[in-house]
């Protein structure tokens, strides 16, 4: 755990962290909600509207993937309903046939764009990119109280972190009408709450979590860290205050031990190259939710 | 002292018989509800369609009809739930956004997901709501408002069970014991007595008495005819258009019903209907 670690290690970890801890906070509401495929139709989704945003910008950085991603959103919308009004085929197949179009769009236009400059290439952009969130001037520990070499941070540390943060936020600040409206939406807009309103907020923060959380985990594995640690912390607890916490602490657990088995296991076994955290991390999540099942205490159906 | 003279289930215009105007008190002669032409359509055909009804304060009233006739809609119409074509909803004289704090809705208890992770108490403190708004606490008071509404429907003892674990009939308890906290002064029910068991039917039946001797008002989308005449003062039949309203005397006829539901009631069943009322 020395200088090497900090360089290489110590940026992506925190990062996957709050990504994990990110999408754990909409994705308990979304299970909750029998809605937890939204996470995933949303990050096949805004594939396309990054890599636009990328295109016209040139720039991989936030703001023009955040209105990209936005406008994909819009018009995956339109998409399904011309397609259920106009082929008069149901609502989950036009969904799904959206969804794919859109994801499959992004990456055709991925491959064909200009990105050999930045990293932003068809495998990170499916599988994330951890790794190469490397902290070149982070030297050692005493690097973290050198201003100068803080400077030097990858900035998608910093936009995840405040994502994370508006996102723990925005769910403190409507905790109460967002539970009330999840259990018994009649009873939430009979006392005044907006649960139309509230919905569309959750699927927007949603996107947001997905968004951010695409650095660091791709757009493919992001679902993963929407549904198991919710998943695996409603079988643990009864209670939706603790289930959220848990949710946090089961994300970031999942996101460390991922990162590390990723990157020594293979190692240890002889194995000449790590693989990758992002997929570790998701395989590490569905062993959780494969434990919770088996042992958990309040082992109920959880709606996928 | 109009109520005494005239028609008490008459609409809610005062004119003195000599023809002065009275200054209406509103404490008495406003009508907990009333509906002017509500219709409300699902894609194309009306559910209900251009509904008048009044609800006079401290009444309990049931909305009866066939399946499909519109009754839940109608409540949800009133509460502003589902988008109405035409018509509005007047609650004690005031528009509904002006006074969603005086009602109380209790929806049906089929919609709900009971696997949901709250416990009782945070089911019956979600009543308090419009009072706590996004980040009051629960505490002293409160705490003691929410127990007291759980005293009163028998379920104190289960106050920190996941709901899940309660019986269908304990699960409508804890929907009344919400309604409660909420200290309305209309309370609206949706087929509170849909699945549950008979102590729980007379527990529920006893509180909204209590509640209506209290000056409160009730309105409940009830489907057991047979108990419309002990339970009920008022009865409102429907069937997409309003078919009768009243005193349960006076609306709760062979007529209305057979109106209401056609051929679906043997004329036997009918005229056992009418008796406990006669």
């Amino acid at each position: 755990m020395g200088a090497e670690f900090v360089q290489l290690s110590l940026t992506p970890l925190v990062i996957a962290v709050l990504a994990a801890v990110t999408c754990a906070m909409p994705g308990n509401f979304l299970i909750l909600r029998r809605q937890a495929l939204i996470g995933d139709a949303i990050s096949h989704v805004v594939l396309p509207g990054i890599v636009v945003g990328f295109i016209i910008t040139g720039s991989v950085t936030t703001w023009p993937m955040m209105l990209g991603a936005g406008a994909a959103a819009l018009i995956a919308v339109a998409m399904i309903e011309a397609i259920k009004r106009l082929g008069k085929i149901e609502p989950g197949a036009a969904m799904g046939v959206a969804f794919t179009a859109m994801f499959a769009a992004g990456v055709l236009l991925l491959e064909q764009s200009n990105t050999a400059s930045v990293h932003l290439d068809v495998e990170h952009a499916l599988f994330g990119n951890l790794e190469s969130l490397i902290w070149f001037d982070g030297l050692g520990w005493a690097s973290l109280l050198d201003p100068s070499a803080l400077a030097q941070l990858p900035p998608e540390l910093f936009r995840m972190a405040s994502v994370a943060v508006i996102m723990i936020i925005a769910t403190i600040l409507f905790w109460r009408p967002l539970v009330m409206a999840t259990f018994d939406e009649a009873f939430a807009a009979s006392v005044g709450i907006p649960v139309n309103l509230l919905s569309l907020m959750l699927v927007v923060f949603a996107a947001i979590a997905a968004v951010a959380a695409f650095d660091a985990v791709g757009s493919i594995i992001v679902i993963a860290m929407f549904i198991c640690p919710p998943a695996t912390a409603r079988l643990l607890t009864d209670r939706m205050g603790v289930q959220v916490l848990i949710s946090a602490l089961v994300a970031a657990v999942c996101a460390v031990v991922g990162y590390v088995v990723a990157g020594y296991a293979p190692l240890w076994l002889g194995f000449d190259n790590s693989v990758s955290a992002s997929g570790m991390i998701a395989t590490v999540s569905g062993v959780a939710l494969g434990l919770a099942v088996a042992f958990g205490p309040r082992r109920r159906q959880v709606a996928g | 002292m109009f109520r005494s003279m005239e028609n008490p289930f008459a609409k809610p215009i005062l004119v003195a018989s000599e023809g002065e105007p009275v200054a209406p008190d509103p404490a008495i002669d406003e009508a907990a509800l009333t509906v002017r032409g509500l219709t409300v359509a699902y894609g194309g055909s009306p559910v209900i369609f251009s509904i008048d009804m009044t609800a006079p304060q401290g009444t309990m009233t049931a909305i009866v009809g066939p399946n499909g006739a519109g009754k839940s809609t109608l409540l949800k119409g009133v509460l502003g739930l589902v988008p109405a074509l035409s018509g509005k909803a007047a609650v004690f004289g005031a528009p509904l956004a002006a006074a969603r704090h005086r009602i109380a809705y209790v929806p049906q208890r089929a919609g709900i997901d009971w696997d949901f992770p709250v416990r009782v108490a945070d089911v019956v403190a979600m009543g308090l709501y419009r009072e706590l708004g996004l980040l009051g606490r629960v505490s002293g008071q409160r705490r003691a408002k929410i127990v007291s509404a759980l005293e009163r429907v028998g379920m104190a003892a289960f106050a920190d069970r996941q709901i899940g674990q309660l019986s269908g009939g304990q699960q409508q308890r804890v929907f009344l014991a919400r309604a409660l906290a909420q200290d309305a002064d209309l309370i609206l029910l949706d087929e509170p007595f849909a699945g549950v068991d008979a102590a729980t039917e007379k527990a529920i039946v006893n509180v909204l008495r209590e509640l209506r001797d209290a000056g409160k008002t009730v309105v409940v989308v009830h489907h057991d005819l047979t108990t419309v005449a002990e339970y009920f003062d008022r009865v409102f039949v429907i069937n997409t258009r309003k078919i009768a309203e009243g005193s349960v005397a006076e609306a709760f006829t062979a007529d209305a019903l057979h109106a209401a539901y056609g051929g679906r009631l043997a004329s036997a069943q009918l005229s056992e209907l009418r008796a406990p009322a006669a």
